[in-house]
């Protein structure tokens, strides 16, 4: 290094920690060991650092909010309509983005109106914040007094929100992938005798819906996190009863615990989304040299 | 059996955009004939067979397969599509598929064939080219030849009365050429009426029953291999076989 030239390359060239070698490992520890270490004297010499201590990491309180107490909810148990909220949605999400992204790559003349819906809804749900929409269907619907549609619990309104929201990116993404696939694979397949929608079935869809599983999965760590704003329309999730224990008790350690909960949740989708973009990279590494 | 010509193209004109790429084709290939398409790239050759089973819709012009106009208005291309394999340079397999998909899908979901008659199909097709042991691999295991073959099959398994190919060695490395060459003779030997585009001029001479030569997206000229290539008459084909000898292509 004295020298000025690059450090030698260590003998294993492989990935990961085994790519770094001795050496490496030494410092990347050192590293990370530094600076974590000056965040936490930054943090330990900050002046209300004891009062933070005791409102956000208190042992009992991080407890009691996790199980809940007599007249409190548990934030744990909160959290599990978090998780109803998010895997209802996430079915609905997924048909009807298909759905829009299909309609909106139809041709022909005829299907012009189906299209145009298909690209004001995206606009619109794209464009409007989710918390809007959440006040226009949770307090609109019921408003309408229209027979079911209009008495249907408030988690449900929070459901039909997020749908709408989610399936206007979710629509996007399938149309990128839909896209993506060469025109080439049409033109086989319709060469072959199989009709449009056969091709779209069976040839361009199952290439398209595969290449896009990573930023789908992407949205949907997103949408884990928004379940949270469905409790705008009263519904009791993790970050309402984080808030009526912070409330009721004057300690924030509910909020850490809310949050912990959603990081343990979205990390399995985080990496299990790293794992298959690096399974697809290494597809089109061995594709590229066939 | 069939009185009527195979295929029959009458004054077919198509254009991309200001670009004229077809100008007035007539054309007329009978049952169990094989015609080869030569000329320049650019000639229009592959998109004259593009134009056959109507992928590239047409400006004006009429495309009669075995006596029913492909190109009327009310007609269903798609059932008259069926009739018609097509091959193209690229093979264009369907990646997410193994081999036997690959085949077996048009023949099921285009003509309703159920699964056991389709895969038997299929199964005889593969095993007669070769490629039995290769029906579980995904395209992207297979060698160009393989994959070209598999293209074959997988048009042969729609029973069609007439193949398209367009270009299908070119994509290959020299020593994979021969192997798809072979394969086309063996359609040619069993009477399958074929209209080929190629730069293949040897195997061109050596199959066809008759030579169109293409330029500038009309026929120039037309006859039987040996007056083509020994005595042509038209200058520019002159040129073009001049320049093929020339690179030791013929």
């Amino acid at each position: 290094m004295a020298e000025g030239g690059p450090a030698a390359p260590g003998p294993s060239a492989g990935r990961g920690s085994r790519a770094l070698g001795n050496r490496g490992v030494l410092v990347s520890s050192a590293s990370t060991v530094l600076f974590f270490a000056m965040i936490a004297v930054v943090v330990v010499l900050a002046p209300g650092s004891g009062v933070v201590a005791e409102r956000f990491f208190d042992p009992s309180h991080l407890w009691q909010s996790l199980v809940g107490s007599e007249g409190l909810p548990s934030v744990l148990g909160a959290f599990w309509l978090n998780v109803q909220i998010f895997m209802f949605s996430e079915v609905f999400i997924l048909i009807l983005a298909l759905v829009i992204a299909v309609v909106r790559g139809i041709p022909g003349p005829v299907f012009f109106p189906f299209r145009l819906v298909a690209v004001a809804y995206t606009d619109l749900f794209r464009g409007v914040p989710l918390i809007l929409v959440l006040y226009m269907i949770g307090f609109g619907v019921p408003g309408l007094d229209l027979g079911f549609i209009s008495y249907l619990p408030d988690v449900a309104y929070g459901v039909i929100s997020l749908v709408l929201v989610y399936s206007a990116y979710v629509a996007e993404v399938y149309r990128a992938g839909i896209e993506s696939v060469h025109e080439s694979q049409n033109v086989a397949a319709r060469s072959l005798g199989l009709t449009r929608w056969q091709s779209l079935r069976f040839v361009v869809l199952p290439q398209a819906i595969r290449r896009v599983i990573p930023p789908l999965l992407n949205d949907f760590i997103g949408l884990q996190k928004d379940t949270a704003l469905v409790s705008v329309l009263g519904s009791i999730e993790a970050a309402r009863a984080a808030q009526i224990y912070g409330a009721s008790e004057f300690n924030y350690a509910s909020y850490v615990v809310a949050a912990l909960l959603f990081v343990l949740i979205t990390i399995p989708l985080a990496r299990f989304t790293d794992r298959l973009i690096a399974r697809d990279k290494r597809r089109r590494e061995a594709g590229a040299l066939a | 059996m069939n009185e009527h010509p195979a295929l029959l193209l009458e004054g077919v004109y198509k254009s991309f955009g200001e670009n004229e790429v077809l100008k007035g084709i007539d054309l007329m290939v009978e049952p169990h004939e094989v015609v080869c398409l030569i000329g320049a790239s650019g000639s229009g050759k592959s998109t004259l067979l593009k134009c056959v089973n109507l992928v590239e819709p047409i400006d004006s012009g009429r495309v009669v397969v075995e006596g029913e106009e492909i190109t009327a208005q009310s007609v269903d291309a798609n059932r008259i599509r069926r009739r018609i394999g097509i091959v193209y340079q690229s093979f264009n397999l369907f990646p997410h598929m193994t081999v036997l998909r690959n085949v077996t899908l048009a023949p099921r979901e285009a003509l309703g064939t159920n699964r056991a008659e389709a895969e038997k199909n299929a199964g005889d097709l593969l095993e007669r080219f070769g490629l039995l042991d290769k029906r579980d691999e995904y395209p992207d295991r297979l060698s160009g030849g393989q994959q070209q073959r598999v293209a074959i099959v997988r048009a042969l398994a729609m029973r069609p009365h007439l193949m398209l190919l367009d270009e299908v060695t070119s994509a290959l490395d020299p020593e994979l050429v021969a192997e798809i060459l072979a394969v086309i003779r063996e359609l040619a030997r069993e009477g399958m009426t074929m209209l080929i585009a190629t730069h293949e001029m040897g195997f061109a001479r050596d199959i066809a029953d008759r030579i169109c030569f293409l330029e500038a997206g009309r026929i120039l000229e037309q006859g039987p291999p040996e007056s083509i290539f020994t005595a042509p008459e038209h200058p520019r084909t002159r040129q073009f076989l001049g320049r093929i000898i020339e690179a030791g292509r013929l």
